[in-house]
């Protein structure tokens, strides 16, 4: 790789070989003679716990502990903090990290068992008995509105959380609008589910009074402040590493989780290595999920198709506790505005509890949704119109010399929602192109003739990504000409170790392959914020870059003062920093690393050979000069004024069995712009990681729960993932736009193709079908049930929308449209 | 309980892992997959579910891909186990299928990945040069939640390729 530019190159990962030849590290590789934990978890939604009786475990062979609420104290013994707080969120409720009196949903932890083993921790576990008074559950999100029941007795009506944005007037200016659509909406929860559970392990070391915590996070650095706050300790003194991570996809930016808590507190306890790995059973019922929503939209348009005003109702399941707060509501109800100009807009949310697992980010954190009911009212109004889709979605389009575009809102990370830079006309072009939207009449028209039935939809996003407030980053040359690089945020498969490496080679004018970067752990970068909302290569990217810059300037000082040449006529190539145009003037990186602290004792050749370079020094300075530090190594941070926004489009087409009601995804394809690439392979990696996510939210995954509140489908069998044979071919075009906010011009990437998945396929199917979709995912069985309640043609029942080709249908609700002052 | 005092009862396995004789004395009840990765330290098979649907712990039986997770180690005396640390070549270099992977971005997170290898090694073995469709339907088992799938596919041409341009460099 020497010598060329790898900076926006495609080149293979680095951290590849170690993880191919099984030697990567992950939380439960680590750790091989810890003791090991298993929790007896709540088997019921809601009841209260009336006795622990651990009795009959105590004689299980290999036992080395059982804990209880009752054992836990001070600030452990507390609920665990509520990480977000938010002025509307008034009823915010958090667990304790083992159950005290009452479990709020299935999953729930109540006792801690370590043992040699997980194989007789669970047979310890086994012969525990907790003696439970039921409570009626809340479940769903009917449920919870009508609050019969609920699920905190001092949260009245199940609220958490009622807010409203908006920007003008939006009931009047529907009020006065000559056309109106009313669309009901609803998506299903479904579940980040990384390959690898959570997992935590922890060591504590008696002499040096120290705490080494490895985790399966996102955030390995909040986790460390959780640690030491919780269980009482200077931060100083406690160190957490995010090791390898398999898959995050947000349910792993939550913490502290109970077990991080737990498993470092029994540790310190028992004198002893601890760790505890999550099963998948676990992973379901105690983890978290996401995506459900009920919403309720009002559209008012012109002739044109050109909003006028936008209303939005929804109701978010939040599940049995707020530990995130309610980021997610307000995601969806800031960026579901999407590439277009809303008119006058208002968005209201209440976000509701229910005896059922947490609801947290999962990749799209809201927008998921957002998308849907935006995309969703597109799609109605064209077919109310009459107008083709792209055309109702390109007027309403932000234009590209309208950027920057103030909404008016106030975004996710208490910012303004301004949208920084993007060209969706032109990115509306690349995508017809590319799906061939112009020609699809007579593609569907050579179908039918064969007895085939298919539509085509789409759906545009804009994405806000790169959240502040800040990310570090750490660059040193050593001695070898090695270049160190650490930023504290985590990796769960985004290939940081190339990205970064990427950026600092290219910053640094070294070889890829000298350059080792670290990130998440603590004991080589302490400032971080954490891997979410597509922020990784924006915030770290930029912040390795700032740093790589310091060390370069002061490459160049030092090499200046030894080859006796302005900084100015120098240039760092292929880790030679040499005199621009005068071949053979030159200096390695790593001996100027050498010079750069004046201990410089001849531990090898390096240290040897900088010797001739170095200068007398003069005996009325200090050796290291006030301004200077020894070393080659510099840090720097990166803080943004505010989000910047990618942005993308999909289309697919579909086909729909006449008789099976069987959807088969015929063509997928994607445009998108995050800016300026770093790495187009891995990118293109992430977006077709986030389509799969996509497809399997929009056609397979849901989360079911019984009225009991019992997770029907907890497992890899029944809770259906895409494999290899679901997920289609996925055909991708690029703009890129750099974002002016930032130095490398970067977007963040890692979301982007989850995001439109349900909206675009439910397009599609709508096309096909000729009736509306309003619910996902949508199964074979469920498309069949809604072409059987589908009124005749011609029985005027049919909804009276001006072209009257797509009769209104929200499935088993029958309401969705009215015309008004037509 | 008495299933767990029997549980606890040690007995000895034998088994040939990556072409290394290794013997241990374990529970009955000790999963293949525990076995490999806690008994003998080879961490890179990994546990997705064990419940014997996402694939990750596959590991190849005599040459034939099973699901360590839903196997004791007990029954599988004297068998020849390959792991994926057992899937590099002879000089420790990649082997085809974990070099069509890097060449493809066929991994992200690299979890799932140990239990692709595996698969894919076996399917080639029987099948050496596989259609597209082939290729998804031979991994169309194993669950991957990071990366879609696409370069997985073309990871299972590239193999095929570079097996074809290579024959014989395997160790195993
Ligand atoms: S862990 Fe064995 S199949 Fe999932
Ligand atoms: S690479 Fe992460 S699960 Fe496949």
């Amino acid at each position: 790789m020497s010598g060329t530019r790898v900076f926006g190159e495609p080149i293979a990962r680095r951290e590849d070989p170690r993880l191919l030849s099984g030697h990567g590290r992950y939380v439960d590789d680590i750790g091989q003679g810890a003791l090991e934990v298993a929790f007896v978890r709540s088997p019921h939604a809601h009841a209260r716990i009336a006795g622990i009786d651990v009795t009959d475990a105590l004689d299980v062979e290999g036992l080395a502990a059982i804990y209880t609420h009752e054992d836990l104290t001070g600030r452990m013994a507390e609920p665990l903090p509520l990480l977000i707080p938010h002025a509307a969120l008034t009823h915010g409720r958090t667990q304790f990290a083992l159950a005290k009196d009452e479990v709020n949903h299935v999953g729930e932890p109540i006792v801690m068992v370590v043992a040699r083993d997980r194989y007789v921790a669970e047979d310890a576990c086994d012969r525990i008995r907790v003696e439970y008074e039921f409570l009626p559950p809340v479940v769903g999100i009917e449920a919870a509105r009508a609050a019969e029941h609920l699920v905190h007795d001092d949260v009245p009506g199940n609220v958490a959380a009622h807010m409203v944005q908006e920007v003008g007037d939006a009931p009047a200016a529907i009020a006065a609008a000559p056309n109106v659509v009313t669309l009901e909406l609803e998506i299903e929860r479904s579940a980040s589910m990384p390959l690898e559970g959570k997992g935590v392990h922890a060591r504590w070391d008696a002499d040096d009074r120290s705490l080494r915590v490895y985790t399966s996070t996102q955030a390995s650095t909040s986790v460390r402040a959780a640690i030491a706050a919780k269980l009482e300790l200077a931060v100083d003194r406690v160190d957490v590493v995010a090791p390898d991570v398999g898959g995050g996809f947000g349910v792993k930016i939550v913490h502290p989780w109970p077990e991080e808590l737990l498993i470092p507190w029994t540790a310190i306890r028992l004198g002893h290595e601890v760790k505890w790995t999550e099963d998948r059973r676990e992973h379901f019922v105690s983890s978290a999920h996401e995506r459900g929503q009920v919403q309720r939209i009002r559209a008012g348009f012109d002739d044109d198709g050109r909003l006028l005003g936008f209303e939005i109702v929804l109701w978010h399941d939040n599940g049995a506790y707020t530990p995130y707060g309610i980021i997610v509501p307000i995601v969806t109800t800031t960026q579901l505005l999407g590439p277009y100009k809303p008119g006058a807009y208002r968005a209201e949310f209440y976000s509701l509890y229910t005896n059922t697992l947490i609801v947290t980010p999962y990749r799209g954190a809201g927008r998921p949704q957002g998308c849907f009911a935006m995309e969703r009212t597109m799609d109605a109004i064209a077919e109310r119109l009459g107008l083709d889709r792209t055309v109702v979605r390109e007027r309403n389009f932000i234009q590209p010399d309208e950027m920057p575009y103030d909404h008016g809102l106030i975004f996710q990370d208490g910012r303004p929602l301004i949208y920084d830079s993007g060209d969706y006309p032109a990115a509306l072009e690349k995508l017809k192109k590319l799906v061939g939207w112009d020609e699809f009449e007579e593609y569907r028209a050579a179908a039918r003739a064969e007895g085939r039935r298919v539509g085509i939809g789409m759906a545009c996003y804009v994405e806000g990504t790169g959240v502040g407030p800040y990310e570090g980053g750490f660059v040193r040359v050593e001695p070898d000409g090695t270049v160190v690089v650490a930023t504290g945020l985590t990796t769960q498969g985004q290939g940081h170790q190339t990205v970064f490496a990427q950026v600092v080679a290219e910053e640094l004018g070294v070889p890829i392959d000298r350059v080792v970067v670290t990130t998440g752990d603590t004991r080589r970068f302490k400032y971080a914020v954490g891997t979410f909302a597509s922020r990784a290569a924006v915030m770290s990217g930029n912040a390795v870059a700032l740093a790589a810059r310091k060390v370069r300037e002061k490459a160049l000082r030092v090499a200046g003062e030894a080859l006796e040449a302005d900084p100015r006529d120098l240039e760092i190539v292929d880790g030679m920093v040499q005199v621009k145009g005068t071949p053979g003037a030159d200096i390695p990186l790593s001996t100027v690393a050498v010079l750069s602290n004046p201990l410089r004792y001849a531990f090898d050749e390096e240290a040897k050979r900088a010797t001739q370079f170095s200068a007398p020094a003069d005996p009325d300075k200090p050796p290291v000069a006030d301004d200077d530090e020894p070393g080659l190594e510099g840090t720097d941070y990166y803080s943004p004024p505010r989000s910047t926004f990618a942005n993308g489009m999909h289309a697919a087409i579909v086909e729909t069995d006449p008789e099976t009601a069987e959807i088969t995804i015929l063509r997928y394809c994607v445009v998108h712009d995050c800016g300026t690439l770093i790495n187009p392979r891995i990118v293109e990696g992430q977006i077709h990681g986030g389509v799969a996510q996509g497809v399997g939210g929009a056609l397979y995954e849901r989360m079911v729960y019984d009225e009991a509140g019992q997770l029907q489908n907890a497992s890899f069998m029944d809770f259906l993932m895409p494999y290899a044979t679901e997920v289609p071919v996925i055909e991708t075009d690029h703009l890129e736009t750099p974002s002016p906010l930032n130095p490398l011009g970067l977007k963040g990437a890692g979301e982007a193709g989850v995001i439109p998945g349900s909206a675009v396929l439910a397009s599609a199917i709508e096309d096909a079908e000729g009736f509306r979709i309003s619910r996902m995912p949508i199964s074979p069985s469920e498309l069949h049930h809604l072409r059987e309640s589908q009124p005749p043609p011609g029985s005027g029942l049919r909804d009276t929308g001006r072209t009257g080709s797509v009769p209104a249908t929200g499935g088993q609700e029958a309401t969705n449209e009215e015309v008004t002052g037509t | 309980m008495t299933d767990t005092d029997a549980a606890e009862r040690n007995h000895p396995v034998t088994m040939l892992v990556n072409g290394v004789h290794r013997s241990a004395e374990i529970p009955a009840r000790r999963l293949l997959s525990d076995f490999l990765r806690h008994d003998l330290g080879l961490t890179g098979t990994h546990v997705g579910c064990e419940h014997g649907v996402c694939g990750a712990c596959t590991v190849l039986v005599d040459g034939r891909p099973i699901r360590s997770c839903l196997q004791f180690a007990v029954t599988l005396d004297g068998a020849q186990v390959t792991t994926i640390e057992g899937c590099t070549r002879a000089d420790g270099e990649l082997g085809s299928v974990q070099q069509a992977f890097q060449d493809c971005h066929g991994l992200q997170c690299g979890f799932c990945t140990p239990g692709f290898v595996t698969t894919i090694t076996a399917f080639l073995d029987e099948n050496p040069d596989p259609t597209e469709d082939e290729a998804r339907e031979a991994i169309a088992g194993n669950l991957c939640r990071c990366t879609g799938y696409q370069n997985i596919v073309a990871s299972v041409l590239r193999a095929a390729e570079l097996a074809n341009g290579s024959a014989g460099q395997e160790s195993t």
